[in-house]
């Protein structure tokens, strides 16, 4: 099944950004597909390669950057990362900034879209 | 239908206003701060329990119970872990009560 | 696309208006959305009904408002507007009291978004392909 999940949170603010991370690890591991990971609203923050958290906590922003270089297409809103100082210079490798209509595509072509907030 | 509900029940009343939307037949999984309205015993079991009783099927992620040494759930909450919520996904379409 | 194959992508509105950015961004979501071949249609419950309350001004805030986009939804093609019926009686708010979301293009007669109640919404949520909360 071809599955889309959207985060609004930023990075270690809320447990969104887990929960999201903990789901599509678990759906790749049932064989799924993942069409697509959206970030929107302040979860735009969360691929930004200027983060530099603690050795021992998790790092947030190379976990997507991991999964982005399997090939899953991980896109930051444009407009809400402008808004927030968030642009293609900032951003960890194999996540892209786009528009909302990447969003709607995944809306329309995935069978699910899970979406993880506040 | 599938809901998620990631609020805790004392806090924000996006449980019960899940429950108002929830028909026979649906499922609901509770995940983050959500998980505190699976506990048995406190002032807010009643929501879930009440849910149970519709014929709704609950839900409580595992990994959420253990973070906040949560181990007393209402009868009838099943324990589930990301595999488990990746097949509810699967199996229905879904509403994040935000 | 035929009205059939389009698929159904409903969005819910359950967090107030102002106190964060959600509905405001959420909107830009469905400007964008209404010009893809989708089936759209809205639905405010909980505090979401506050977006739609007539008469918002933002002015002293400094934050840009949104009802003026709110009052054009129709022209964008999203007609589809539901506000829950409970959600609204618990807030002593009536239909009086929504803004206008467009006109009707035959008769002009002012479309108001429909009030409706949970079962109904329930219905309609379970004939959606994907929801988007915001």
């Amino acid at each position: 099944m071809k599955l889309a999940v959207c985060i609004y949170e930023g990075p270690y603010n809320h447990e969104a950004s887990d929960s999201a991370y903990n789901f599509i690890k678990a759906a790749i591991a049932k064989g799924h597909e993942i069409r697509g990971i959206f970030f929107y609203h302040d979860g735009v923050y969360n691929v930004t390669r200027l983060m530099e958290p603690p050795q021992d906590d998790r790092h947030i922003a190379n976990r997507w950057s991991e999964l982005g270089a399997t090939g899953i297409d991980i896109v930051v809103c444009i407009a809400a990362a402008k808004r927030r100082g968030i642009v293609d210079e900032v951003l960890v490798p194999n996540v892209r900034i786009s528009g909302l209509g990447q969003l709607t595509m995944m809306a329309i072509e995935a069978d699910r879209m899970v979406i993880f907030g506040d | 239908m599938l809901h998620t509900v990631n609020k805790s029940p004392f806090q924000n009343t996006a449980l019960e206003s899940c429950l108002r939307f929830t028909q026979s037949g649906d499922c609901i999984l509770l995940l983050e701060d959500g998980v505190y309205g699976a506990v048995s015993g406190t002032a807010q079991s009643a929501l879930v329990e009440g849910a149970l009783a519709k014929k709704v099927k609950v839900y409580a992620l595992g990994a959420d119970m253990k973070a906040r040494a949560l181990k007393e759930t209402i009868k009838g909450v099943e324990i589930t872990d990301y595999a488990g919520f990746v097949d509810l996904v699967a199996a229905n379409r879904v509403h994040s009560w935000l | 696309m035929s009205e059939e194959s389009k698929k159904k992508i409903m969005f819910t509105v359950r967090k107030p208006p102002h106190g964060s950015i959600y509905v405001y961004e959420g909107l830009e979501v469905k400007l964008i959305m209404a010009a893809y071949d989708a089936d759209i249609s809205v639905v405010f419950m909980d505090d979401g009904v506050y977006a739609l309350k007539a008469g918002q001004d933002t002015k002293e805030l400094g934050i840009k408002g949104f009802e003026a986009t709110y009052g054009v939804l129709v022209d964008y093609e999203i007609q589809k507007v539901f506000v829950d019926r409970q959600s609204m009686e618990a807030r002593g708010l009536t239909e009086e009291d929504l803004l206008v979301i467009g006109e009707d293009e035959d008769t002009e007669e002012p479309i108001r978004p429909k009030m409706v109640d949970a079962s109904e919404i329930a219905s309609m949520m379970a004939e959606q392909h994907n929801i988007l909360s915001f």
